[in-house]
């Protein structure tokens, strides 16, 4: 895993379902097959309405028409983000746009599990409501180890909460990884 | 010492231990895991790469695969999916799947004419139970959210991942972490206006979409037990609505009637809470006390009474899901809709295909029907209902030539169990959620309406749904 984490933010508001993230329509694609996998990223956040896409500003795309990689590396979000269907497909809609780390208040539980067990996204937690705070196109630096997150465009510094008792998955980049170097699963 | 919950005990033998805690993290023995077409192939591609391309899943009799969700479209990627679940059956010859036989080749398959007469059977949440797949104390996993609907059989049901469902495909394990336990005690006795999704609806307007995140919710007291088992699937079902990681409910005679009818399994453990379980929230409510309740857009906990949203006009009602698509909501519906005719296009999607089986074989009490009796399908087509061919259909949208989906913008009433922006087709549309009676009094008017105008006594529905 990277320790630092460096790009611009893209934010978003409180109970991002994961139908905004990634809407059924596009679920006919395989994440299996290399030839389809890539259409996650270009739909990604496909499903924001109008207004709450990129905040402060409301009007931005994840991910520019017709393209296939976001311009931003960082997804920050309010309270419950990732709550409904556990499709798989949103963290990894996310992380096939490019994107590496996701700082909300508080997830819901299979999107977080998805997220590490799955390799696709450091989910990190925490207590500021920064999604008031930072500017979407903001330049963010996160320190994986020490928990903390710079917004070197506003020069503000904030302590993310410690990633926990997940942390070894985390670190292992899933759920498989893990359970190999653990001597769960052959390698 | 305190006592244990049901939860806490089924996940302590799962993981061979005689106790554990809320917050533990411990790895558990699956008992049976389901995938469907949506997620499937996903999981499908990593137990391959992560378990070699000759692997073989932990034990056949314990995987269950169901197609359901993209069923009845033309788009080939959906048909392709169906392939690759039918190709991983074959290669595993895992024993219970339930196949659309009639997709095939390109276009939009023409439905089965008799659902008696296919393999296919519909929502996965629904065929289950119906096929003896769920058991009081066991630990099913699904890689469906709404997975925890048969936590109302008392055991523990979660939805997973793809690469959660491959790793236990490959070793017929999980980690978990126990969680807490909210308890919601209902008094009273279910009134004739009211169904489950009254109640779940009260529950997750009071603690709001995120109120049960990693913790269990616990359906107790007479008011549950006056329920039948599929309205108690409708409130466990709409768990993860909250934000829960289950939901669950004692298991009674009606629990052990549905259970001895259909298991496959002739064994299993009926566990209850410790009368010193300790829970981190309780609640009570009287069931005499609720009115009949709708989630406004968009949010399932965006609470209000069917009667303050009587101006809201409609543009179309629909019938169906996992929540709402059961048999004995096709009765409640049905009982409001008979002799009468509906103002707005209304959709009718059976949960399955016993579900539609039953809407042509019962009447209105839910009892096989006389040679001059109407049936329950009969009674909705005579209203001016659409019914259409078992599956998750219009709930979450899917492709744009999908059966009741909401193309524009267009505001819907429906059984179903989540309102999010555009979660049913248009990002325009806009869905209130509210119980079968709720929809089915909507329909009448084309504008919201309180269900007591038309419900007077008490709708039996028998042994719908269970025998």
């Amino acid at each position: 895993m990277n320790t630092t984490i460096r790009g611009k933010a893209f934010v978003l508001g409180d109970n991002i379902d994961t139908d905004q993230i990634i809407p059924a329509k596009f679920l006919a694609y395989n994440p299996s097959d290399a030839s389809e996998r890539k259409y996650f990223g270009m739909y990604a956040m496909d499903g924001v309405p109008a207004g709450q896409s990129g905040l402060p500003f409301g009007d931005r795309r994840f991910v520019r028409p017709n393209e296939f990689k976001s311009d931003y590396a960082i997804v920050i979000g309010g309270k419950n983000f990732g709550c409904g269907s556990s499709r798989e497909h949103a963290p990894l809609a996310i992380a096939e746009a490019g994107a590496t780390c996701v700082v909300a208040e508080f997830y819901a539980r299979i999107f977080f599990r998805n997220s590490i067990n799955g390799g696709y996204l450091v989910p990190f937690e925490t207590t500021d409501r920064l999604c008031e705070e930072i500017k979407t196109g903001d330049e963010l630096e996160i320190d994986v180890k020490t928990s903390t997150l710079k917004n070197l465009t506003q020069k503000k510094s904030y302590t993310l909460k410690p990633l926990g008792d997940v942390t070894p998955i985390i670190d292992a980049g899933g759920v498989f990884e893990y359970a190999k170097q653990s001597g769960m699963m052959a390698r | 010492m305190s006592g244990m919950t049901i939860t806490e005990k089924i996940m302590a033998k799962h993981a061979g231990r005689t106790r554990v805690n809320p917050g533990d993290n411990i790895w558990v023995d699956v008992d049976v895991l389901m995938t469907h077409d949506v997620c499937g192939p996903g999981t499908i591609g990593i137990f391959h790469k992560e378990f070699g391309r000759n692997a073989k899943v932990w034990n056949k009799e314990k995987v269950v695969i169901i197609p359901d969700h993209y069923i009845f479209t033309a788009d080939e990627k959906c048909h392709r999916n169906i392939q690759i679940l039918r190709d991983f059956v074959r290669e595993q010859g895992l024993p219970y799947y339930y196949d659309p036989e009639f997709v095939k080749g390109s276009g939009m398959p023409s439905p089965y004419r008799d659902p008696s007469k296919t393999s296919y059977k519909g929502v996965c949440h629904k065929t289950l139970p119906e096929e003896g797949h769920v058991r009081p104390g066991e630990i099913l996993l699904g890689t469906d959210s709404h997975t925890c609907t048969a936590g109302a059989f008392g055991q523990f049901a979660t939805g997973v991942g793809n690469t959660d469902a491959a790793f236990t495909l490959g070793t017929g394990k999980t980690w978990l972490k126990v969680p807490p336990t909210m308890k919601f005690t209902f008094h009273g006795k279910i009134p004739a206006y009211l169904t489950a999704k009254d109640l779940i609806l009260a529950v997750i307007g009071d603690i709001s979409v995120s109120g049960a995140t990693y913790k269990t919710m616990y359906f107790a007291g007479e008011g549950i037990g006056s329920l039948t088992l599929e309205d108690r699937m409708t409130l466990t079902n709409m768990a993860i609505e909250a934000g829960g990681k289950n939901g669950v409910c004692d298991v009674d005679e009606k629990t052990l009637q549905y259970v001895r009818a259909r298991s496959r399994v002739k064994n299993w453990d009926v566990l209850t809470d410790d009368p010193d379980a300790k829970y981190c929230h309780e609640s009570e409510y009287d069931l005499a006390a609720l009115e009949p309740l709708v989630a406004k857009p968009h949010s399932p906990d965006n609470k209000d009474t069917a009667h303050n949203c009587r101006d809201v006009k409609l543009d179309q009602a629909y019938i169906g899901s996992c929540t709402g698509g059961k048999i004995t909501d096709m009765i409640f519906a049905a009982n409001i809709l008979k002799g009468n005719k509906v103002q707005i296009p209304t959709y009718v999607v059976p949960g399955s295909t016993e579900v539609h089986q039953d809407m042509k074989r019962l009447n209105l009490r839910g009892a096989e029907k006389g040679p001059n009796e109407k049936s329950i399908e009969d009674i909705l087509l005579d209203a001016g209902c659409n019914v259409g061919a078992s599956g998750c259909s219009a709930c979450l949208g899917g492709p744009p030539d999908t059966f009741g989906r909401l193309n524009k913008s267009e505001v819907c009433i429906s059984t179903t169990n989540r309102n999010f922006p555009g979660r049913m087709g248009s990002m325009t549309s806009a869905v209130y959620l509210a119980s079968p009676l709720t929809v089915a009094a909507s329909a009448l008017r084309g504008k919201i309406t309180d269900p007591r105008e038309y419900v007077s006594s008490s709708i039996e529905t028998g042994t719908a749904g269970v025998l």
